[in-house]
């Protein structure tokens, strides 16, 4: 270990911990400004709409493999939706407009950025909070009426957004076209109010992660967590501001008469394209570094090891986000372009397989002859490696233009983006919470029941989405409401229905992480500071940590993955722990 | 962890049966030039990510069954990471990266290359939710089912009058986005996409709308037969001399109120418009009589030869010749036919033609508040069955 010269006498102004007094109900669950209760909160609200989009899924799926036929307690429904419990055609173009929205805006983005950023930044650099806990606390309540908005534009007439959840103009810019005017203004409104919401976090986060680490927590000690949250707390900050522009111009194009998007008058279509997919690959990114960095730590704790190539982990994820930002163009091969212009944007979403398959081959460096414990957070982790590889891998057949002539607006697409986000970000949320609910809630959630939710999760989301590949390269498009109306998908429809199965089964193993993660919070084993015997700041507090984290601001003296350091009893070492004598060379 | 690797293999062969079927919109078995260019890309990107994806899941399963905890086991040792493997594993998926983009570069410029000088152009034109082609050399406009010469290259020019489409044809090779076109000022050209390839067979083959316009997108099909020169010519000659066209001489008044009374007037006998049609069925007769002077279907659609001229909707020329309706969602005869005309909406919501059950109310306003008996649909059908 070496020694590096470390200040110890910092003066702090006095923290949330000391001078800590009573704060009533409301202060400490409602509109509290602690991290971590806003943590818990993003996640309580974020795992509703999880829920939620996962029962909208359910709904298209029935639709999909058993096109007319009632569902079952479709009654409840009212005529504009599915009459008889028939899901009419413009309510089928609602549910996957609002299952794409609620998954990827309310869902996942919460759930890595709102509570993992909320969560881990001031407990894995040291600090007591956030450094604007009121802009923190202002962030989690624009997300509360974003969603309400988003909720309630189910309930007007016209139903919800039905235009997809890219909400290409001219179609999402004029009622004429879908009959949704109302619906699509609220889609608009709330996504612009959880905007602010995003941009509130990252600002916080930026701030808090430069200003507030610990003495001795230096850039290249500082967890991967971090960083990955650092750096995408970046993109937020850059990228929901074009989407904001975007959604005012097409807010106002809908209700002002305006007509950026409106070809008819003048407008440019394709000027939607350009500024939603400069927001939304960025965003693509938002929503899976978080999860490296998750499934980084998670993969190091498994395996005992240090992590293999961090600082090259580092340059991935940097390098990563970088590119993010120059490679909008492939979701609009299609849209017309420029040949030359069409190869450079394929040129430069190839070379991110670079940084990928880096970070990849850096996490089976770590596992190499570790020692590795099948933890459900590890498991979950390993999980992520494996179908991330085949969600990366089926970008590069859309990275290449020709092919993605083919593929383009196909299940493949499908199959893709959920083997990323599913596959992908949420295998790693589920490691994130299974590995941090201790710390969140002070109890372990049930082993057994988690690993029954693992297996059912991995078989069944694989027999779930696996098949699309297939149905894409055959053809079968997405947005479609019926495919036994074309008698050569007709043919295909058992695919149609096995799919369907799997999702059923899919849903009813989530429901089995739900009923866990909520009656653990009662029933589970007594978590103890360090369960996973981990070495990152957070552990080396209390479970769940005091108002104000740490009872004096740790001194670090090491790097986050010093598992197995010799000259040490146990394979761990806390990040603050001080030299021990006989392991200071 | 094996049960992984073996899930996995299971789905790839899965996948790999999938792939050898022929099924009609499949995208791997090319019929065009375009086609074959992509096809041969997609294979070679196809055993590179199997390639990966094997080395990757083979590493991964074998180090989680060797290297799992068990009894008694050492402190494993510290590696923080290895200059050689790291900068290999850097080095080798760029060049990997670039294997694919060589080639992948190539066929970019082979799939977009400049149009040749022989290449016939027609106009595309994607509608909510049909498909309009315009042949300007011909003179020739037909819906939803494009007639191609084959071994002659085609230039489409593709163009929308509302939201943005896709015009995909697997097996020739093409998707690309049929895009609004964008009010341009006095004498500037607007924008079109094109896309431009030569089919190789004659053939029928499918195609569909690709990109997400509204209710009845899914229902956005069209079928495109390719066939020889010779039968080219013969089709374009026989729409030219359109079987539904009207003898040189008679009255035509379409714009006469009292001709576009309500349904149920009955057939004048001595109206020339029924005259000459090949075959005398009294049911053609009727509904060519329906057609052109009692219901206002002319307001949209187009016969040539005939007074119908409108074109709001697909033009019917050589209608009878055509395998399907509604844009290739249907097959095409009588029932299907009648079905269609008397309810759109029961297979296409949101069409543009609101059938005859609907109400002028809540509708698109142009429909007249007609309400045909089904014989009289039944005789209409006829009538445009009768066009070959």
């Amino acid at each position: 270990m070496s020694q590096t010269a470390i200040k110890t006498d910092w003066d702090f102004p006095a923290f949330a911990g000391e001078g800590h007094h009573e704060v009533g109900f409301i202060r400490t669950y409602i509109f509290s400004t602690d991290h971590k209760m806003i943590a818990k909160q993003f996640l309580a609200m974020s795992l509703i709409f999880l829920a939620l989009g996962g029962t909208l899924a359910l709904l298209m799926r029935w639709q999909l493999a058993f096109p007319g036929q009632p569902l079952p307690g479709g009654g409840i429904f009212p005529d504009t939706m599915a009459p008889g419990g028939i899901i009419l055609p413009e309510f089928y173009n609602s549910l996957v407009t609002m299952h794409g929205t609620f998954m990827i805006f309310f869902a996942i983005m919460p759930l890595l950025v709102g509570v993992f950023g909320n969560l881990l930044i001031p407990l894995q650099i040291g600090a007591g909070d956030m450094a604007f806990p009121k802009l923190n606390m202002l962030s989690f309540w624009l997300a509360v009426p974003a969603g309400f908005m988003m909720l309630a534009s189910f309930f007007v007439e016209g139903g919800a957004a039905g235009a997809g959840w890219t909400a290409y103009a001219p179609l999402s810019a004029d009622g004429e076209f879908t009959g949704v005017y109302l619906g699509q203004q609220l889609w608009l409104g709330s996504l612009f109010i959880l905007g602010f919401s995003s941009i509130a976090g990252a600002v916080n986060y930026i701030t808090t992660v430069i200003n507030m680490r610990a003495p001795g927590m230096t850039w290249f000690r500082l967890p991967l967590t971090i960083w990955a949250l650092f750096v995408t707390a970046i993109l937020v900050l850059l990228a929901i501001p074009i989407l904001a522009g975007a959604l005012i111009m097409l807010l106002t194009d809908q209700t002002l008469g305006t007509a950026f998007f409106l070809p008819a008058e003048g407008g440019e279509p394709l000027l939607w394209q350009h500024l939603f997919w400069f927001f939304g690959h960025p965003e693509v990114y938002i929503l899976i570094l978080p999860a490296f960095g998750i499934v980084s730590e998670i993969l190091a704790n498994g395996a005992r090891k240090p992590i293999f190539g961090y600082f090259a982990m580092v340059l991935a994820i940097i390098a990563i986000a970088f590119l993010g930002w120059i490679v909008w163009g492939h979701h609009m091969f299609m849209s017309g372009m420029n040949p030359l212009l069409g190869t450079t944007f394929m040129f430069t979403t190839m070379v991110i397989a670079v940084p990928s398959a880096i970070k990849v081959f850096n996490w089976l460096g770590t596992l190499w002859k570790g020692n590795i414990h099948f933890t459900v957070p590890f498991l979950h982790a390993a999980a992520f490696v494996s179908l991330f590889i085949i969600g990366g891998l089926s970008g590069i057949f859309m990275a290449s233009t020709p092919v993605d002539i083919h593929i383009h607006d196909t299940y493949f697409i499908v199959a893709h983006l959920h083997y990323v986000l599913f596959g992908g970000s949420l295998f790693a949320i589920f490691a994130g919470i299974t590995y941090w609910y201790p710390k969140m809630f002070g109890r372990l959630m049930n082993t057994t029941w988690n690993r029954i939710h693992f297996v059912g999760s991995f078989i069944f989301y694989n027999l779930a989405f696996f098949p699309m590949h297939g149905l894409g390269l055959e053809g079968m498009m997405r947005r479609l409401y019926d495919p036994t109306q074309y008698g050569w998908l007709a043919e295909l429809q058992p695919w149609n229905v096995f799919i369907t199965y799997a999702v059923f089964a899919l849903i009813a193993f989530q429901v089995i992480f739900f009923l866990n993660f909520i009656i653990s919070m009662w029933r589970g084993e007594d978590a103890g500071p360090n369960p996973w015997r981990a070495n990152s700041l957070e552990w080396s507090i209390p479970s769940p940590p005091p108002h104000g984290n740490f009872e004096r601001i740790p001194v670090v003296h090491r790097g986050a993955y010093e598992y197995s350091a010799p000259g040490w009893d146990e394979d761990f070492v806390l990040q603050n722990e001080p030299p021990s004598e006989e392991a200071v060379q | 962890m094996s049960l992984l690797a073996r899930g996995g293999a299971v789905l790839l062969l899965l996948l790999l049966a999938a792939c050898g079927t022929e099924y009609p919109q499949n995208s791997l078995s090319p019929h065009s030039d375009f086609a074959e260019t992509i096809h041969q890309l997609y294979v070679s990107i196809f055993w590179w990510t199997m390639f990966i994806l094997a080395v990757v899941w083979i590493i991964l399963a074998w180090v989680l069954v060797k290297f799992r905890a068990r009894e008694g086991d050492e402190k494993p040792r510290q590696i923080r990471g290895h200059l050689g493997l790291e900068i290999g594993w850097t080095v080798g998926p760029a060049l990997i990266v670039i294997a694919i983009a060589i080639p992948t570069i190539q066929a970019v410029f082979a799939t977009q290359r400049p149009v040749s000088e022989d290449a016939m152009t027609i106009e595309v034109t994607g509608h909510r939710f049909w498909w309009e082609f315009h042949y300007p050399e011909q003179g020739i406009t037909t819906a939803n089912e494009l007639v191609l010469p084959v071994d002659r290259p085609v230039n489409l020019r593709l163009g929308s009058p509302d939201v943005i489409h896709s015009f995909w044809v697997p097996k020739l090779g093409g998707k690309r986005d049929v895009n609004p076109t964008v009010a341009v000022r006095e004498g500037e050209d607007p924008k079109y996409n094109w896309l431009f390839f030569t089919p190789q067979e004659t053939g029928y083959f499918y195609g569909q709308c690709a990109e997400f316009c509204g209710e009845s997108h899914a229902f956005m099909s069209m079928r495109v037969l390719v066939e020889t020169e010779e039968d080219f010519q013969a089709w374009a000659d026989r729409w030219r001399e359109s079987p539904g066209a009207l003898p040189p001489a008679g009255p035509e008044d379409p714009e006469d109120e009292t001709e576009l009374e309500m349904a149920g007037v009955p057939a004048q006998a001595d109206e020339p418009d029924q005259l000459e049609i090949g075959d005398d069925d009294p049911l053609v007769a009727m509904g060519r009589d329906i057609f052109l002077n009692q219901a206002t279907c002319l307001a949209c659609h187009a016969i040539e030869g005939t007074s119908a001229q409108g074109d709001r909707g697909p033009n019917l020329t050589l209608f009878g010749e055509r395998t399907t309706l509604a844009s290739g969602i249907l097959e095409n005869n009588p029932e299907n036919l009648a079905a269609w005309i008397k309810d759109p909406w029961a297979f296409k919501p949101a069409a543009a033609m609101p059938g005859v059950d609907y109400d002028m109310q809540g509708t698109a306003g142009y429909w007249p508040a007609t309400a045909l008996s089904d014989e009289q649909v039944r005789a209409v059908a006829a009538y445009l069955l009768s066009l070959k």
